[in-house]
């Protein structure tokens, strides 16, 4: 069972170096415990482009697809056999980044 | 056997056997939906086949059986239309069956199950209501005061997060057990104290049907985890309130508080066995819990047979405990009604107006502080505080009370 785990930030801002590491120490152990599938930081909301190809004709658009003040900074996926075993690690995946966290399975 | 018989015998397999079942079949299928309505259906088989066939020897054996006949109906004509995802789905447990003595009974797997900590509060109410307790959607939606679709809905949206998150079907390891039990408790508590302060204009002042859903389910939790104190706590603390129902409602649907009531009307049995929990627990040497404490004050009120008896020291020692580790502006506001009989009404005001920032929205900051002024013979300030109190309440027999109370200042 997979469950992405979304970063939620509302400032801008890169984590600070401790935070990386407390990141990178919770990584090697996601790794470790067989939990590791992906993860990744993304650049700031303001520098998205939104596609609509459904007319045939790709629009581009600048921004975001929803101005929120809360915005999707990174994200983990995660493997982990119930929720309960997900919950635990996003718990110890907040305290690494210093950051709010969801929890959502994969279907 | 006449038909009241077999209606009593059903009611009664329905109290009895409903959570066994539907904890039963989420055990054997991996589906809670699944197990929901194969036991709905197998007590609506009861219902018609119970009259002429006669009552079952074993009548939990039969109701399993033909539960679990129903399941496996409904997974071949699901299976037939190619719902392939759902085996993909099923709630599943793939740890070796452990032996956990005591607490290994599927009916305590649900109970968490029901109670976890990623769902809503109201959500954990509506669905312990309904799986372990065997209420209808329909009767909890009007005990919660909403619409039945609704809450179908919010029961139906439960059943599958459960499954789309894979919650787990199981009881919490060693380690989260303490914080998950005080989730369940949680859980029950509320549903105790909705029916116990019941709210609305058109609502009973008591909803015992509530009240007693909840030590029901109380119960059963003591049964499946007996060594856990704030459980027995929780149980006390339900039956020495139970205990003095009848006495804190007047014939005329006015709020008696605890110094008017006739002790004589209190429950004798319900305050035996709440006594008999909080002196085990005392007898363990274990340092009590939030429950067990509020236990404690209780016992302490229901062992004077005079308010003038009540020992009040204890009392505000034991408030002293609790503060301690719930510093909860209602359990200062609670303690403060406590010191007002300790060291006088003056120095119980002064703690009350402390609390001001937190309680302005409560109504009982201003029903205690009303009361305090009164006896201080601060009439007009006490009437406000009246009005005030009076405003913000929501249950019928205390608004009845206030009201006297204010149209009786001087």
């Amino acid at each position: 069972m997979q469950y992405l785990v979304s970063v939620i930030f509302d400032t801008d801002g890169l984590a600070t170096q401790d935070e990386m590491a407390a990141i990178d120490a919770f990584n090697e152990r996601l790794e470790a415990e067989g939990h590791w599938v992906f993860a990744g930081g993304l650049a700031s909301p303001s520098s998205a482009t939104v596609i609509d190809n459904r007319g045939g004709e790709a629009l581009f658009t600048d921004g975001p697809f929803v101005e929120t003040k809360e915005y999707l900074a990174g994200f983990w996926i995660i493997e982990a056999p119930d929720l309960d075993v997900a919950l635990v690690l996003a718990a110890e995946g907040s305290r690494a980044c210093n950051r709010k966290v969801e929890v959502r399975p994969f279907l | 056997m006449s038909v009241i018989d077999v209606r009593e015998a059903i009611t009664q397999a329905h109290r009895e056997e409903w959570a066994r079942v539907v904890a039963a079949l989420t055990q054997r299928f991996g589906d809670l939906d699944i197990a929901e309505e194969a036991a709905a259906e197998a007590f609506a088989t009861a219902v018609e086949r119970w009259p002429a066939d006669g009552v079952p020897p074993n009548p939990g054996a039969w109701l399993t059986t033909t539960a679990s006949r129903k399941a496996i109906d409904r997974i071949r004509r699901e299976n037939k239309r190619g719902d392939k995802q759902k085996e993909a789905q099923m709630l599943y447990d793939d740890d070796p069956p452990e032996p956990l003595g005591a607490i290994d009974d599927d009916r305590l797997r649900l109970i968490f199950t029901c109670c976890h900590p990623a769902l809503a509060m109201e959500t954990r109410v509506a669905l312990t209501l309904r799986m372990v307790g065997g209420l209808t959607v329909s009767e909890i939606a009007s005990a919660f005061l909403v619409q039945e679709a609704a809450m179908g809905q919010r029961i139906t949206r439960a059943k599958a997060k459960i499954k789309a998150a894979r919650i787990p079907y199981r009881v919490p390891s060693a380690e989260d057990l303490p914080g998950r039990v005080s989730g369940v408790l949680a859980v029950l508590f509320l549903v105790y104290n909705e029916g116990y302060l019941a709210t609305g204009p058109d609502t009973d002042p008591i909803r015992h049907d509530l009240t007693a859903e909840a030590i029901r389910l109380t119960r059963l939790i003591r049964a499946l985890m007996p060594e856990d104190g704030e459980v027995a706590g929780l149980l006390a603390l339900m039956l020495l309130t139970e205990a003095r129902r009848t006495a804190r409602v007047s014939a005329s649907g006015e709020l008696v508080t605890l110094d008017e009531q006739d002790r004589g009307a209190w429950d004798a049995a319900l305050v035996a066995e709440g006594h008999r929990l909080v002196r085990e627990r005392l007898a363990t040497g274990i340092a009590p819990g939030r429950y067990q404490i509020l236990a404690a004050i209780n016992a302490v009120h229901t062992s004077a047979h005079d308010v003038r008896d009540t020992d009040w020291s204890q009392i505000v020692a034991l408030y002293d405990q609790l503060v301690r580790l719930d510093p909860s502006p209602i359990i200062a506001l609670n303690r403060a009604v406590a010191v007002a009989e300790l060291d006088g009404p003056e120095v119980a005001l002064a703690a009350v107006d402390r609390l001001e920032d937190k309680l302005s929205g409560y109504h009982a900051y201003h029903a205690t502080r009303a009361d305090l002024l009164r006896r201080l013979g601060r009439s007009h300030q006490s009437r406000a505080a009246y009005d005030k109190a009076i405003e913000l309440a929501g249950n019928t027999a205390e608004i009845a009370y206030l009201t006297r109370r204010r149209d009786q200042l001087g």
